[in-house]
């Protein structure tokens, strides 16, 4: 990889498989996917609760549920990632991420039902909510990553990372 | 009864993104995350296919539960996605953080309206 990280490790992108790292091309499946399978399991029903407890107000509704659903997973993220990945002197149990980070909050969170909920607005014929809720999420759900990484580090005394990094 | 079919689908669709995210990762060696890229958008093509065949009247109440709420919901990721790119951003790769960002949104809403177009043809 010529990646322009550029200090030392080169840490994944991919917070969730780095297959540069050797460890993680031999690691134990077993474990691991039971764990993600009870963590989704978790993250999927609190979704569905959610869902269940506001429901959608009609097909031309803004899609509140989904919409705090995806931003509050994207918080939780950004405050579970520093903690796991930058924390520091000891490592956390090997199937934290799995658990927390795959399991749980990539259930909570949904991809698939904000698009939906995107194309359903269209046809009821609300494209100015549709294009509105397409782009308030994307921007609400990067800022709660930034923000859950921020206010992280910030209370653990962390180094901030937002400036570049990249070298020529 | 309903809940039982949503954590069934989650229980398949988590470990199922893990191990995607992975055979894609192992297939390149560029730091686009191709792996949450294509989860996303396979999960919105299902529901795509599902929204138009519920549309249709083709699918049971059960089976959209297990597939919606169920595996495409934890099948795709926006956690994963945004905390992508915000790691994106903070290396130093802004062009490929917006390229992330504008390429998922734009795959997964023309995989779910490709998917709902088939399945209403399909069903119809």
């Amino acid at each position: 990889m010529t990646g322009p990280g550029g200090d030392g490790a080169a840490e994944a992108i991919d917070p969730d498989v780095d297959l540069h790292v050797p460890g993680q091309r031999a690691e134990r499946q077993g474990p691991v996917l039971a764990a993600i399978a009870v963590g989704g399991a978790l993250g999927a029903s609190a979704r569905y609760g959610a869902s269940l407890l506001w429901p959608a107000a009609g097909p031309g509704a803004f899609p509140w549920t989904t919409f705090w659903t995806n931003v509050i997973g994207c918080a939780l993220i950004g405050v579970l990632m520093v903690l796991i990945s930058e924390g520091g002197r000891t490592p956390p149990h090997p199937l934290v991420r799995p658990f927390a980070g795959v399991g749980v909050l990539g259930g909570f969170t949904t991809f698939s039902t904000y698009a939906v909920d995107f194309s359903r607005l269209l046809d009821a014929g609300e494209a100015e909510r549709a294009l509105a809720y397409a782009g308030l999420t994307v921007v609400a759900a990067l800022g709660a990553v930034w923000a859950g990484a921020a206010v992280t580090r910030l209370a653990a005394g962390l180094p901030a990372r937002g400036g570049p990094r990249r070298r020529a | 009864m309903n809940w039982m079919i949503v954590v069934v689908g989650a229980v398949v669709g988590a470990p199922l993104r893990y191990l995607t995210d992975r055979a894609v990762q192992a297939r390149h060696d560029s730091v686009f995350p191709w792996g949450t890229f294509a989860v996303n958008a396979g999960a919105c093509l299902v529901l795509g296919v599902l929204t138009g065949a519920v549309l249709a009247g083709a699918a049971s109440e059960r089976l959209s539960l297990l597939l919606g709420p169920g595996l495409c919901g934890a099948l795709s990721t926006y956690s994963t996605f945004s905390y992508e790119t915000l790691r994106l951003y903070e290396r130093g790769w802004r062009f490929l953080a917006a390229a992330n960002v504008a390429a998922s949104v734009l795959a997964g809403l023309g995989a779910v309206t490709l998917g709902s177009q088939v399945a209403r043809q399909l069903f119809a």
